[in-house]
This record gives C-alpha cells, sequence and structure tokens, in this order.
C-alpha cells in the first residue's frame, strides 16, 4: 500500500520550489534506480523516494546553494532507506566490523583473467549486484553508475574517504567472486 | 613485485581520483608494462559491465506523475489556500501582519507620545520663562475686550476668553508665542498668588501633538491639554489642580 500524501507547504521553501524542481526532478530516475536497488522491491523503492523528496522539499530552506545538491539528496535518501525496516534489517548482517581505512588489500592477486567481466554478462552482473552486501551494492553504484567523486560518496554515505577507498576495493573483489560463483552454477 | 606500487594506484586513477602528476607517471608505466595495461583493461571492462548492469529500474511514469503534482502543489499559482497547513500558513501570515501593526502602532505611539512630552516640555519652560520675567506680557490687561483684539494681527487665529467676574481668576495680560515654529497666544491668569499659563495654537501646525486631552504634570507643574474649534490649548501652573480644571472650564465655555 502506497502510503501518499500531498506535499504541502510548510515555511519559507515554497518561495523556491520552482528551483527545488528544477534540481530534483532530473535526478528522479536515477533515485528510483537507486533505491530500487537498495530495496530491491518496487513499492519499497516508491515509498522510499516519495519519502526522500518529502524529506528534501521541508529541508531545502537549509540547502546551501552553490553546494552539491546531488549528494545531499542522495544522502537524505540514504539516510531515510538506512531507518526503514529493510535498511535495518541490511545493515544488521553486513560485516562492516572489518573494515578498516588503514588496511590495505593485497592488490597482487588480481589478474586481468580474475577481473574480467564483459558487458554482454549484463543479466549475470545484475543478479551478483543483487546479492551483493548493501553496503559493497551502494558504493559501487554510486561510483560506476552514479559516476561521483570519493568526496561525494564519503559525504552521500557519511564516511571517511578512506573508508570509501577500501569499501569500493572489497567490492569490486566481492562482485567478481559471486559472478563466478553464479557462473560456476 | 615491482609493479605493485602502480597497480595499488589503479582503481583511484581509473575513477579520476589521483592527482594529475601521479595520472601521468602512471600513464607512463601502463605503455611500458603489458601486464598492468592488461590488469587495467580488465578494470576498466569491470566498470563499464557495473556500469550497464546498474540501470536497471525505471519508474513507472504515474508514480513520477505524483511526485511532478506533489511538488506543483508548493508553486505560488498553486491554490494557496488548500489544505489544513495552508490554512496554517495564513494564519502565520495573519499573525505577522497583526504584530507588524501593533508594533507599529506601538511605535508611533511611543514617538507620538515624545513628541508630545517634548512640546510639553518646551511650553513648560516658556512659562518658567514669563514668570521670570520683568516684563511677562506684552500686553497688561485685566479686560478681555483688551487681550483678544490686541493679538489680532499676531497671530493667525483668534480666540474667545471667559468672562472672569465672580471667578478667583484674574488676566493679566498676553503675548506672542511660538511653538515648532508656529505663532500662537499666552496668556496669563492669576489665581490668588499662582500665576497660570494658557497657550493656544493651532492644531493643524502641531504634528507632534495628537493626543485629544490630557492631564499631568510635567516637572510639578499641572499641565491641561485640549482641543477646541481647531486649537490646541495648553495651560501650565502650579495652582492647585481644581484651580486649572475651573480655568479650563471656563475656557472650554467661552469657546
Amino acid at each position: 500500500m502506497v502510503r501518499w500524501f500531498t506535499l504541502v507547504c510548510v515555511s519559507e521553501e515554497r518561495l523556491v520550489s520552482g528551483s527545488f524542481e528544477e534540481l530534483a526532478m532530473p535526478l528522479f530516475d536515477r533515485l528510483y534506480n537507486f533505491a530500487h536497488w537498495l530495496t530491491q522491491d518496487r513499492q519499497e523503492a516508491e515509498d522510499l523516494v516519495q519519502e526522500t523528496y518529502v524529506k528534501a522539499l521541508k529541508g531545502f530552506s537549509s540547502f546551501r546553494p552553490g553546494t552539491n545538491f546531488r549528494a545531499w539528496i542522495y544522502q537524505i535518501l540514504h539516510n531515510t532507506f538506512l531507518t526503514s525496516r529493510t535498511g535495518l534489517k541490511s545493515t544488521a548482517t553486513v560485516p562492516l566490523d572489518t573494515e578498516s581505512d588503514q588496511e590495505d588489500l593485497p592488490a597482487g592477486n588480481d589478474t586481468p583473467e580474475s577481473i574480467l567481466l564483459r558487458r554482454s554478462d549484463r543479466q549475470l552482473v545484475q543478479e551478483a549486484l543483487g546479492r551483493l552486501p548493501l553496503p559493497y551494492r551502494e558504493v559501487l553504484l554510486l561510483c560506476e553508475f552514479e559516476e561521483m567523486s570519493y568526496q561525494e560518496i564519503s559525504a552521500t554515505l557519511a564516511i571517511p574517504i578512506g573508508t570509501v577507498m577500501s569499501r569500493l576495493s572489497r567490492a569490486r573483489r566481492a562482485l567478481r567472486e559471486v559472478v563466478q560463483e553464479l557462473q560456476g552454477n | 613485485m615491482a609493479c605493485e606500487p602502480w597497480t595499488e594506484k589503479l582503481d583511484a586513477y581509473l575513477d579520476g581520483e589521483i592527482p594529475a602528476g601521479e595520472a601521468h607517471a602512471l600513464q607512463q608505466h601502463l605503455r611500458e608494462c603489458t601486464t598492468c595495461a592488461a590488469l587495467a583493461l580488465a578494470k576498466v571492462q569491470q566498470k563499464l559491465a557495473v556500469k550497464a548492469a546498474a540501470q536497471r529500474f525505471v519508474p513507472d511514469p504515474a508514480f513520477r506523475a505524483r511526485i511532478e503534482r506533489s511538488i506543483a502543489v508548493r508553486r505560488p499559482s498553486a491554490s494557496f489556500f488548500s489544505g489544513r497547513l495552508g490554512w496554517l500558513r495564513v494564519f502565520e501570515i495573519a499573525t505577522v501582519a497583526a504584530v507588524l501593526l501593533i508594533g507599529g502602532a506601538l511605535f508611533l505611539t511611543i514617538r507620538r507620545g515624545r513628541g508630545e512630552e517634548r512640546l510639553i516640555s518646551e511650553l513648560v519652560d516658556q512659562h518658567v520663562a514669563t514668570l521670570a520675567s520683568a516684563n511677562p506680557v506684552d500686553v497688561i490687561s485685566t479686560d478681555r475686550h483688551t487681550v483678544k483684539p490686541w493679538f489680532a494681527g499676531k497671530i493667525p487665529f483668534t480666540f474667545n476668553l471667559p468672562e472672569l467676574q465672580g471667578s478667583p481668576f484674574v488676566l493679566v495680560g498676553g503675548r506672542v508665542s511660538y511653538l515648532s515654529q508656529s505663532p500662537g497666544a499666552e496668556l496669563i491668569f492669576r489665581v490668588r498668588q499662582h500665576q497660570i499659563s494658557v497657550f493656544i495654537f493651532q492644531e493643524g501646525g502641531l504634528t507632534e501633538a495628537r493626543e485629544k486631552e490630557t492631564l499631568r504634570t510635567a516637572l510639578s507643574f499641572e499641565v491641561r491639554t485640549w482641543r477646541h474649534n481647531g486649537l490646541r490649548y495648553f495651560m501650565i501652573g502650579d495652582a492647585s489642580p481644581q484651580d486649572l480644571d475651573k480655568l479650563s472650564e471656563l475656557l472650554k465655555a467661552a469657546g
């Protein structure tokens, strides 16, 4: 059941709603895509996007013009998801305690053959992405699909840049492992 | 492994996250090292594969339309009074307007009050100057029919003086006075040993004097002010309040 309610004027941000629309609506499809990847459910994704827009609209007066609107609204979506039932469940099952900014990953294990994924393997990669733990899935999506900088990812996920780098490295490796596993099956 | 320092930076390089100088050095290495070049190519392929795969979910057009409509509700052209919060906003604006109105009125009242105080203070000074003067009046007469015509041509208005016979008041005389650059009459009355000054000015010339009628004291002098026939009367003296009230009643009655 979609929890739908009308977005109504609350304070002076009404005066700049045109600007909000101009900034937020071009991101709508991508926000929805990201939300669907997080929730893995159409209905939940719609609820998440809707709630994100409600919150963003209400808080638009606190958004400083000239700063990164995309990172700001993705951060709202991400935080909203984390407090949702699905979000809480997802984060509870991920062993993030093994993650460390300082820990270097062994880079020498990678070979061209071991990391080779082709665009023709699209369905396979989608399946693998869906199986990744949430922190790996979202950091990969923000980096590869949204093409966010480490700084933007850091702001969106509220983690240090060092963690962004190490998490990305692990996420890429985890993806390859899942793909290999799926290929093996 | 000689390539390790380069392969460690490969991800950041492909993500566009290393400084230009390092990127240039890494590019140089990739041109010379086929192993690293192949690894970089594979990583690029992976990035592209993820990018292509990530574009998967498309929102329902109806959902998009709902979001667009709900944002449009907040546009200035939308029905301003619709919805519960819309009315709350009206209430909010009304409250702000009321506060501004009350604040403005209060400001003007205080300003006018201050203006009135300034005028009275000035007239009290004139009254004290009259008391201290060796020639307190320009026209010395107890006869109202002498004093009133004396002002003709000296001030731009005329006024009536009461018949004082049978009252404790005696008309001492009069002089021309000025207040806020407007000429007026100062009449001096005596009651027993007290002197009372009555100042009469045209109301239009005294923008700061807005109070209809006041009864107050200033520097221990009793003060009465009132309006009559477009004229503004100020009465100042050290006599008893009852004496001032009686004299003001006589002047009002004379019109």
